[in-house]
């Protein structure tokens, strides 16, 4: 953590947890915001600071990634802590969270203790460790939830995997209560899932591949919510693509339970006919859906109903992308890209910027319990510095990623993030 | 061949499925394969148009009759012809598709025939090859020369495709060769129908331009063609049909559902046959049956495409 006072001046303050904009400065020190708004301008703050003319550029709180696949330890190959934090930190992510699905599996505190040094050791931005709720993500065992959060993880996921005996989630459910556990699942009947590779239908069948039906997600968050109902403990639904779960996941909050739901950056704005002829960066779990389920999750998105957005980064490389679309693993990069993505939302006037922006920051900061996610005296400062109007076309070369395996190869984005800040400190730009 | 005919540019590098090919794309190919059939009947049935060009049969999947069908066309047209057995290669060793691609490339062939058991492999492999590719059946997605095959064997015995009632009956959703037929009839203005249990009706088959039916007695309701399909044996216990015979009784083709079709109706079935499972061996053997001649067809057709691929090729 730097001494020296750091000063983001002439910028546009976006607060996403108060919903306001106001033209004026930042001025951090020691880690924290200390003071911002119109007053804080080149004369008020201190004169050892480092001062960053912003030049209109919105200033917002740091981005928070609930669904992130690191790849270390074990698929280093694909992804290190590194390289993984080196692309959130460029993309204004500052948190983090990573899934379990490592080699080995996060279902031990040894693991969990691992990831934390590491991420101390090697990351530029912070990397916080979810873990298993089943021990291997077998779905058969319940993984020791207590000691897991002593260690350190702040959420229990089996990543990838949905756990398919509802006897064991509910127990799942029922001993993490006891801890205040938040329970993130991915929702899908692996049954009806069973060997589809893509949404089913119209498509699918012209492209003589397998398909997972929408009935696959709505069964399964089905089952989930009502064990939620039968043991009320905290449920978030790690990632929604079609339509009808949103009835689903409305229900559940009207009926006041501790239910929230995220989507993808690559649900709200792809759909199944990007898959066009066989492209297996857009081969995604759970897949893309049609038109209509997008159009449904950004209208959710603008409403509140889902309540975060993920980037769902998930690096796979050519041994495991350049491959016949059935054989190809699923998953797609998207830490770099997930607010230039976004903004894609703002620039069409479907979402307000300040929306948009509490979806992937003061969301995620609640449900986790986090500090971050405001532009509030004293909070952290985790900040990030964008134009939201910069054009550019995406050039994978450039990503910082050790995998390339990105759904926006060669795509016009527009918005960029020209600073990000860690506890005071610049990690990008 | 060549010499005779109007000289119409096939306008295509490879064939890769019936989707991509036009109506007279197809008519022209249809016409070639005719004079390809004449020569196949010669006592000499060597051309020369493929001389010196290399042709390698690359199938990921077994499969004899295709196989053969392919090496006999291209030893009819002068090319040396190459089968490569998948089983004893390093595709089998974890080589991904690309690798052996770039690989077979650096060997030189002029076209390559690939079979997979993936849908969209033989598209992926023709991106990384400078030759042309023929796509002989890739997962459950396209057969084309199955397609071509057929529309060649039903013109012959009925003058002509358009305005045909042709059903084609049995594992819908998981056949190559039902969604090829179904876009190359459409294209020449057939009416298709399609017949199954739901089961083995894939999703949003009412969007594809077909009439779905359930039942053979209404599926062959006076239509002039009844296209058999084969139904994979690991798909009749139970997982999509409850077992081989009831699938038997409520969708194989004998002499009684057969009579619900036009009198002159004639049934095809692309092989090899379940006898006694989706046709019946009176109906496989009998007078109205066209399987034999599709054999024939197979070999003039996949003729056809190479010629019209060699025309692509370097000098």
């Amino acid at each position: 953590m730097t001494n020296r006072p750091l000063a983001l001046l002439n910028a546009r303050l976006i607060d996403p947890a108060a919903g306001t904009e106001t033209r004026g400065g930042l001025l951090i020190m020691n880690g924290v915001i200390a003071d911002l708004g119109g007053a804080v301008t080149r004369d008020s703050v201190p004169a050892e600071a480092e001062i960053i003319d912003c030049a209109g550029d919105m200033v917002a709180p740091g981005l928070i990634d609930m669904r992130a696949f690191v790849g270390e330890p074990g698929a280093e190959h694909r992804e290190t802590m590194a390289s993984a934090s080196a692309a959130a930190a460029a993309g204004g992510v500052t948190t983090m969270v990573a899934m379990p699905d490592t080699h080995p599996v996060v279902d031990d505190p040894a693991v969990v203790d691992f990831i934390k040094r590491r991420a101390r050791d090697t990351a530029r931005v912070r990397v916080l460790p979810s873990a298993a709720i089943t021990k291997g993500l077998h779905g058969k065992e319940i993984a020791e939830i207590g000691l897991l959060l002593e260690s350190g993880a702040v959420a229990f996921t089996d990543g990838l995997h949905s756990i398919r005996n509802a006897q064991v989630m509910r127990r799942a459910m029922t001993y993490g209560r006891d801890f205040d556990a938040l329970i993130m699942h991915f929702a899908q009947d692996e049954d009806l899932a069973g060997s589809g590779v893509m949404n089913a239908g119209e498509f699918a069948t012209r492209l003589g591949l397998g398909g997972i039906p929408v009935e696959a997600e709505t069964i399964a968050l089905d089952r989930d919510l009502r064990l939620v109902n039968m043991i009320k403990g905290r449920y978030h639904a790690s990632l929604v693509s079609a339509a009808p779960s949103l009835e689903i996941i409305a229900r559940a909050k009207d009926a006041g339970l501790k239910v929230t739901c995220a989507t993808s950056i690559n649900h709200l704005t792809l759909n199944e006919n990007d898959i066009g002829a066989y492209r297996s960066f857009f081969k995604l779990s759970p897949p893309l859906r049609q038109e209509t389920d997008r159009i449904a999750m950004v209208e959710a998105l603008a409403s509140g109903l889902i309540d975060v957005i993920v980037s769902d980064h998930n690096p796979q490389d050519v041994e495991t992308k350049r491959l016949p679309f059935g054989e190809a693993a699923p998953g797609a990069i998207g830490l770099e890209t997930i607010l230039s993505a976004g903004l894609r939302l703002v620039h069409a006037g479907q979402v307000n910027l300040p929306r948009l922006l509490h979806a992937l920051s003061t969301r995620p900061a609640e449900i986790l319990g986090l500090p971050q996610g405001r532009l509030q005296k004293g909070a952290p400062a985790d900040v990030i510095r964008f134009d939201p109007e910069e054009p550019y076309v995406l050039d994978p070369a450039l990503l910082h990623s050790r995998s390339r395996n990105t759904p926006f190869d060669g795509a016009r984005m527009e918005g960029k993030v020209k600073l990000t800040v860690v506890a005071g400190e610049v990690v990008w730009g | 061949m060549a010499d005779t005919r109007s000289p119409i540019i096939f306008p295509h590098r490879h064939l890769l499925g019936i989707e991509a090919l036009a109506a007279p794309d197809i008519l022209h190919l249809l016409d070639m394969a005719e004079e390809a059939v004449a020569l196949s009947r010669q006592v000499e049935k060597k051309r020369s148009i493929l001389r010196g060009r290399t042709q390698i049969n690359l199938f990921f999947e077994n499969s004899t009759r295709t196989q053969a069908s392919f090496e006999i066309a291209g030893k009819r047209l002068g090319a040396d012809v190459m089968n490569m057995s998948v089983a004893n290669s390093s595709v089998k060793k974890g080589e991904t598709l690309i690798d052996t691609a770039v690989t077979l490339n650096a060997m030189r062939p002029d076209i390559i025939i690939v079979r997979h058991q993936e849908s969209g492999a033989v598209d992926l492999l023709a991106r990384k090859v400078d030759c042309s590719v023929v796509n002989a059946g890739d997962g459950s997605h396209e057969h084309p020369t199955q397609a071509l095959l057929d529309a060649l064997t039903i013109r012959r015995n009925k003058g002509r495709i358009e305005g045909l009632t042709v059903a084609i009956c049995g594992d819908v959703a998981h056949s190559r060769v039902a969604r090829s037929n179904m876009l190359l009839l459409a294209k020449l203005g057939a009416r298709v129908r399609v017949v199954a249990p739901s089961t083995l009706l894939p999703a949003g088959i009412d969007r594809l331009g077909v009439e779905v039916h359930r039942n053979m007695r209404d599926g062959l309701r006076d239509a002039d063609i009844v296209m058999m399909l084969r139904l994979q044996l690991e798909r009749m216990s139970g997982a999509f049909v409850p077992s081989l015979r009831e699938y038997a009784r409520f969708y194989g083709l004998d002499e009684e559902k057969l009579a619900y079709a036009k009198p002159d109706a004639l049934v095809m079935h692309p092989g090899p046959m379940n006898r006694g499972v989706e046709i019946d061996t009176a109906v496989a053997d009998g007078p109205r049956s066209l399987i034999t001649e599709q054999v024939e067809m197979g070999v003039a057709v996949r003729m056809a495409v190479l010629e019209a691929l060699a025309q692509h090729l370097p000098n």
